[in-house]
């Protein structure tokens, strides 16, 4: 009872902030409003006992990529009304996509086509049950090539990114950390004995 | 007392959990306010001065005790001001952002063998997130704030804190494989059996990684370039004043606590004894329980303000280079020959 109550108030989140997303004027608002979808599917998930997912969902997502998001949505210098110009223009494209889209979600609801019956929930675990150990389970036995092909995927995907936006720029001049730790005193100082120094006779006077 | 106890006992879990989350969370906010105390007194003897000795004494005994609840008070009657230009909503609910998950990640420590408030499987990942959620009352504060200085501190701290959460969460994939569970009291208990078991000597190189990257997570010195005050005035929170601007201070000194809580708990076995194993079974000294923590965790959190009376503050790019280019890859070299040692069986962990 409980469960179905927090899932109908979570949901409810859910979709509001999904809306807000889109609809938001302010783009950091967006974004703020695109974490609280990610909190809400998170506790969504939790609620299946999908603690593992959930808990990464926001480590990911709300920890990492959504920071980066931010950080560069609040540096954009957002011209609202240039974006609006071409909202009649290409209104069809956004007709189409949104029909595809509701169209494939559902698809997803009508599953039961393929023989799978959604109306059940997921049963309830033991409570020793690790979750955390199962997925890592599946993960390096059943699935390991497509895992590592994914990281493979990924790690070409850092590199793509990081040769595209890296420019080198000439007459840079670079610090060489290693050269300024191995720095010692006598390359850079010497004491000349003699020059400017007081005559003898008034050291050792002092006031 | 017996009959205290029964009555305890006999309270529904739920009433427990709510009395324990109280009585800890008032434990955090009393302990930053002798921290901050604490912090003046040993940056004090550390620049031979005496820190604060006026405010209060017990008897004659520890002038200064009173002084956190001074700057409280002051605090407290000082006007808040909003700045006209700001994004009223965002300044006004970016601290209580920053100050949330730092103490909502207490909620799985392992304070003690029998106690811990939320013994959950993935207590780790969950620290580790919500750590890592702290950042955003920062950024917002930074950019609500309407100030240039603010935004400025904003950027850094988010980049700074970014980079660091890689090299922090490589560090504890290294716990996770030698303990073999998320679970933070099970960390603890893998620990168990002297402190040649501790994951300190075996995971060294990750603990100085975790160290220095618990130091930049919090913004504290050397690495506190978000407030930066000979460059940007403040940082972030150059705009908050009275008790919007204790907020942060109490979220700041609140994740110090935390940071070291959980050093002492990863990797110098959290509430075990360090004479475990070394004294016979049934001496007082060897037997686990809070007092262990906190005097680990008092340990690093001295730590924090020896730092800070000690080192002078990074420059922003120097951060970025140790993080990326320093922290990241020892901790992947030591991930790897841990997985040599956990495959030829080297060292304490069994799974």
């Amino acid at each position: 009872m409980i469960v179905q109550v927090l899932f109908y108030v979570l949901s409810a989140i859910l979709l509001a902030a999904a809306l807000g997303v889109i609809v938001a004027r302010n783009p950091v608002y967006s974004a703020l409003a695109l974490v609280l979808a990610f909190f809400s599917s998170a506790a969504l998930w939790l609620l299946i006992e999908a603690e593992f997912l959930a808990i990464v969902l926001v480590l990911v997502y709300v920890g990492a990529v959504m920071v980066l998001f931010l950080f560069v949505v609040m540096m954009l210098d957002i011209n609202v009304e240039e974006i609006k110009r071409g909202f009649i223009r290409y209104a069809w494209l956004g007709w189409i996509t949104a029909f595809l889209v509701i169209a494939q979600m559902s698809a997803v609801f009508a599953v039961r086509g393929f023989g799978i019956d959604t109306a059940i929930g997921v049963a309830p675990q033991p409570a020793d049950h690790s979750n955390t150990r199962e997925l890592g389970e599946v993960l390096y036995t059943t699935y390991v090539y497509p895992f590592e092909l994914a990281a493979m995927v990924l790690l070409v995907a850092i590199i793509a990114a990081i040769s595209l936006t890296m420019r080198r720029r000439p007459g840079l001049k670079p610090q060489d950390v290693a050269k300024q730790v191995a720095v010692r005193r006598e390359d850079r100082v010497r004491l000349i004995k003699g020059v400017g120094a007081k005559p003898d006779s008034a050291q050792g006077e002092g006031p | 007392m017996d009959s205290l106890l029964e009555l305890w006992s006999g309270l529904p879990s739920y009433v427990r959990s709510t009395a324990w989350i109280l009585i800890v969370t008032v434990a955090v906010i009393l302990s930053v306010a002798f921290t901050t105390l604490w912090e003046r007194k040993v940056i004090g003897w550390m620049q031979l001065r005496k820190g604060p000795n006026r405010v209060g004494s017990l008897f004659g005994l520890l002038p200064g005790i009173f002084q956190p609840f001074a700057d409280v008070i002051k605090l407290l009657l000082k006007e808040v001001v909003v700045p006209s230009a700001s994004n009223k909503w965002l300044f006004r609910i970016a601290p209580a952002i920053t100050l949330v998950p730092a103490f909502a990640a207490w909620a799985v420590m392992p304070l003690d063998p029998n106690l811990v408030i939320a013994d959950i499987d993935a207590g780790l990942l969950y620290v580790l997130s919500l750590t890592s959620v702290g950042v955003y009352g920062v950024i917002l504060a930074g950019w609500a704030a309407n100030s240039k200085y603010a935004f400025l501190g904003a950027m850094r701290s988010a980049a700074q804190v970014v980079a660091y959460e890689i090299a922090m969460g490589f560090a504890l994939v290294g716990v996770v494989m030698a303990a073999g569970t998320l679970n933070l009291g099970d960390i603890v208990r893998a620990q168990a059996g002297g402190v040649s078991n501790w994951f300190l000597i075996w995971l060294f190189p990750l603990f100085v990684v975790y160290l220095i990257a618990g130091v930049a997570e919090t913004n504290r010195a050397p690495f506190d370039v978000a407030e930066g005050e000979s460059e940007i005035v403040a940082g972030f929170h150059v705009e908050y004043s009275g008790i919007a601007f204790a907020l942060f201070f109490l979220a700041e000194y609140a994740n110090m606590i935390l940071i070291s809580a959980l050093t002492a708990v990863f990797f110098l076995g959290g509430w075990l004894s360090p004479f475990e194993g070394l004294l016979a079974a049934g001496h007082p000294l060897a037997a686990p329980g809070f007092h262990w923590l906190f005097l680990k965790l008092f340990f690093f959190l001295t730590c924090f303000m020896w730092y800070r009376a000690t080192f002078p503050r990074y420059r922003y790019d120097q951060i970025m280079r140790l993080g990326w280019k320093v922290l990241i890859p020892v901790t992947l070299v030591w991930i790897a020959v841990e997985g040599l040692m956990v495959y030829w069986g080297v060292g304490p962990w069994k799974n």
